[in-house]
């Protein structure tokens, strides 16, 4: 398949147009020596058919999750999505569109966005969001960037209860000797608070806290806001946007920056991505936050427009003063975000967030039954650790009763719930499992 | 004027339901204690399905993407995403893999990144190649931090400053700060090349390395790349090459043989995936051997006949992001280099060249080429003739070919070329596509002579005028109220 449209009597048309003999005359700026004297290895181009055999048996090799109940969560969640968002999202005014810098042929684009801060403000309680960054994980680390630059410390606390993943981006980012990434173990699957409490001091730029954790349990946030605030510094919070529902707006526990992963809303796993990250803040950030903005102005005959926003904190105006070198956002995914959280509403949310409760809850006490343990006994939202003695074994023996089952820790499996999944399904988890009690 | 999503609430009007419940439907205060429980939901849109669609469907009247139409945003390469890619990105066995499946239940999907790392690793000349950054700006800084952790791996530890050439894009500067470094710019030049003299005299023990696209953002090919590369490379520096401008040599020339020593690409530029209004992007990074082992984990490889991931790297950088890179992206760019072949690839790049060279000839008779010679996919031209025959402005221009049905060129950049447009047609646009845009220009360049206001006052035929944007600057509204 080729998609260039010009036939070769046409290109040689235009060739001797523009001035040249040849194709080769439009590359004689590029010196002999640095020419490639060969065919990539690449083979021969494809058919459409032969493509679709192609990825259609690569794409077959792989056990999906809609064949197969899927009980991991860790980050990635297997939520049902409304079969309306896909078939908006492949409007190709949407798809095939840049970055909205003509604001007068992009205002659907730039409208989408800016409701789609809305909502996430609308969820997290927060003043500001921006329109979107990669993913968690990397929003937390320019979260814990933005935290940095404005505070006099440079030391990031954390329990190890914050996505082990996330710890890593975090080490990752400290490379540019602006951070000073502390890991503070914690107790009982919660963050140990009286030990991250005695951590603070006035070097400590901010905390983070992940709600609900890793291992999915709750957090108390309160007092950890308190403490960091005193040294004037920041707390920093990661949450599950989905459990935004039901649990306490971050803005009310004392969060200044808050992050989270927002693929639970509409996008699908997809192997890890692509998916979105949020990024709400309180208003002092506003002028300092990464990423885009969009905001509302007037255009002139005083109609109500959307438009970047705040474009002196990016790179492209502020270049090597700037704190972020993100030029890009996730539209597409912060669109199907929107999307999702317009054609669920505040009860589906609501409805969706209660029944995963209510099937790990169920799931729990059936595992309890069985004469499994639970690893940590906090409180949690819709996922748990049980343990077991061989969780690798465990899981081999699930997929061999048609279950995926969860993610592998030490001595423990940690199990994710969402509405797509049953009674029925569990009562099948808990069988298997109960064999390895 | 549109309303919002929130502006059309009709209480009551929302339908999602959940199927029935087979387990017990315990009272959540029963398991969580109420000190963690929200006391009002959150004040989301209450809205039917059918008026929930129709109102995207109208926001996506009101947007503007490369299915519509010519799309020259220099350095943007907007070039027509084939619909096989879409296509295959939604197969079942892709989007709904979670990304801590076991290796064994995903290896078609592994399979994929192993091929799409060889593959980029060919035609970009490296030896390893992570598919891990989400997007161009992520790879730089992925690159950028494997330029660090070398240096630092030798015990080279007054390497402190990044050069950049003043043609650069922001995001090379911005970059290089993030990672910890000074930036210490390189001249442009009369030609629009790096400046070789002022290049020497700025090479040091300090310096870490030099950033550089090639072709340049003025569109011109770095004809002296070999002894850029030596300089920076007799001084202990290292190369790297933002990939913003592969499109234009993909399968003629490799930065591998260029002399640099990291690359990063974005898939979503030169490999057709769809720009998405701002992304998800994709923005893999190839390295030469001698940096392999810093690249994040994990890595795919494989391992007799299985793909596995390695994560067992004790020099990697670490991780740049969650789970393995844009995977959904990874597949439409792998459809395209599938599709294309070894010669589709170089067809390709040949005929943005082509077009790129066929505009910029039959343009400079109504406005002026500051670098008019051989071009590579982009070139600039500027509005210096309209500003000082009419007080029209390179803004203006731009908003009245809207008007033209076109999206308008990148304005404003290069910075070092005043009253830039940096035109990139790409190679997948026909010559009637062309000369339309052509006659567009040449049409805008007659008003500019002699109705100025109507190019000034442009565009005329979009959904709103221009906006304020200092208001929105300085009152910022960047969310929602409620005012009922």
């Amino acid at each position: 398949m080729k998609y260039t449209p010009n036939s070769p009597a046409i290109v040689e048309d235009m060739l001797r147009s523009a001035g040249f003999n040849s194709l080769d005359e439009l590359f004689s700026d590029v010196p002999e020596a640095i020419r490639l004297d060969r065919k990539l290895k690449l083979g021969p181009g494809r058919s459409e058919i032969e493509l679709t055999r192609e990825l259609k048996g690569l794409a077959a090799k792989n056990l999906n999750t809609e064949d197969y109940p899927c009980f991991l969560g860790a980050g990635a969640y297997d939520h049902y999505i409304p079969a309306a968002i896909d078939q908006l999202l492949l409007r190709s005014e949407f798809y095939t569109a840049y970055t909205p810098y003509q604001a007068e042929i992009n205002q659907g684009i730039l409208q989408s966005i800016f409701e789609y801060q809305s909502m996430i403000c609308m969820l997290t309680g927060m003043d500001v969001a921006n329109a979107s960054m990669y993913d968690g994980g990397s929003a937390l680390a320019e979260a814990c960037v933005l935290a940095c630059a404005n505070s006099k410390g440079k030391k990031v606390l954390l329990p190890d209860t914050v996505h082990p993943e996330y710890q890593q981006i975090l080490q990752t980012y400290a490379i540019s000797g602006k951070m000073e990434i502390v890991i503070v173990p914690s107790t009982a699957g919660v963050c140990d608070l009286e030990k991250m409490i005695s951590l603070i001091d006035e070097d400590t730029a901010c905390v983070v806290i992940q709600q609900p954790n890793f291992f999915g349990h709750l957090e108390e946030v309160e007092k950890l806001a308190d403490a960091v605030h005193r040294n004037k510094g920041f707390l920093v919070m990661a949450v599950d946007p989905i459990s935004l529902a039901i649990l306490k707006p971050p803005a009310d526990v004392g969060a200044d920056i808050v992050v989270g992963e927002g693929q639970a809303l509409g996008n699908s796993l997809s192997f890890g991505g692509p998916y979105l990250g949020f990024f709400a803040a309180t208003k002092k950030f506003l002028r300092r936050l990464p990423g885009r903005i969009v905001g509302q102005t007037t255009d002139t005959e005083g109609r109500r427009a959307f438009v970047l926003t705040l474009q002196a904190r990016e790179q492209h105006i502020r270049r090597e003063k700037a704190n972020s070198n993100i030029c890009s956002n996730q539209a597409l995914n912060a669109l199907a975000a929107t999307m999702y959280l317009t054609l669920i509403g505040s009860t589906g949310l609501q409805a969706i967030a209660v029944r995963c409760h209510q099937l790990a809850v169920y799931a729990a006490r059936e595992l309890e039954k069985a004469g499994l343990k639970l690893k940590y006994k906090a409180p949690f939202f819709r996922e748990f650790a049980v343990l077991l003695d061989d969780p690798a074994r465990a899981n081999r023996r699930l997929l061999e009763n048609g279950i995926i089952g969860g993610y592998e820790l030490e001595d423990a499996m940690l199990l994710a719930f969402t509405e797509k999944r049953t009674g029925a399904e569990i009562d099948q988890l808990v069988a298997v499992l109960g064999g390895e009690a | 004027m549109s309303k919002l999503i929130f502006e059309k609430n009709l209480k009551g009007s929302n339908s999602f339901t959940l199927p029935p419940a087979d387990i017990p439907e315990v009272d959540i205060t029963s398991s969580i204690p109420a000190s963690f429980l929200r006391e009002t939901a959150p004040a989301l849109p209450d809205i039917s399905e059918v008026e929930a669609v129709r109102h995207f469907v109208d926001l996506s009247h009101r947007a503007y993407g490369v299915d519509n139409g010519f799309y020259p945003l220099g350095s943007c390469t907007m070039k027509y995403s084939p619909k096989i890619n879409e296509w295959a990105a939604r197969l079942p066995g892709f989007t709904s893999i979670h990304p801590y499946q076991s290796v064994e239940t995903v290896q078609g999907a592994m399979e994929l990144l192993y091929n799409m790392q060889n593959m980029l690793a060919e035609i970009t000349g490296m030896d390893a190649v992570t598919l891990q950054p989400a997007a161009g700006a992520h790879g730089e800084m992925t690159g950028v931090m494997i330029i660090k952790a070398y240096h630092q791996g030798r015990n080279d530890q007054g390497r402190t400053k990044m050069m950049v050439p003043d043609s650069a894009h922001g995001t090379n500067p911005a970059t290089a700060n993030v990672v910890g470094y000074d930036v210490v710019e390189v001249k442009s030049n009369r030609r629009g090349l790096v400046d070789l003299e002022d290049l020497k005299s700025k090479m040091s023990p300090e310096i870490a390395g030099l950033m550089l696209t090639n072709p340049n953002t003025l569109g011109l090919f770095e004809e002296e790349i070999q002894d850029i590369a030596a300089v920076v490379h007799d001084g202990g520096g290292l190369l790297y090459y933002d990939g913003a401008n592969l499109n234009a040599v993909m399968g003629i020339s490799r930065p591998g043989d260029m002399g640099f020593d990291v690359v990063h690409l974005n898939l979503h530029k030169t490999f057709s995936t769809p720009h998405g209004g701002g992304g998800p992007g994709s923005g893999p990074v190839g390295v030469k051997s001698y940096l392999a082992d810093y690249l994040p984990v994990p890595m795919v490889d494989k391992k007799d006949d299985k793909y596995i991931f390695v994560y067992d790297r004790p020099l990697s950088i670490g991780k740049v992001k969650n789970f393995y890179g844009n995977f959904g992206v990874i597949v439409k760019a792998y459809a395209y280099i599938l599709a294309l072949g070894a010669e589709g690839i170089k067809d390709a790049a040949q005929q943005a060249v082509l077009n790129a060279n066929y505009l910029r000839q039959h343009l400079k008779k109504d406005y002026h080429i500051p670098f008019d010679r051989l071009c590579k996919h982009e070139f600039v031209a500027t509005a210096k003739r309209q500003v000082d025959e009419n007080g029209v402005i390179t803004l203006d221009i731009a908003k009245r070919l809207t008007d033209y049905g076109f999206h308008p060129p990148t304005v404003y950049f290069p910075l070092i070329v005043k009253e830039a447009l940096m035109i990139e047609p790409t190679e997948t646009e026909t010559r009637e596509r062309l000369d339309d845009f052509l006659q567009a220009m040449a049409s805008i360049a007659e008003e500019a002579r002699n109705h100025p206001e109507i190019v000034t006052n442009a565009p005329h035929n979009a959904v709103i005028t221009r906006v304020d944007e200092v208001t929105a600057a300085r009152k910022p509204v960047v969310k929602w109220e409620d005012d009922s």
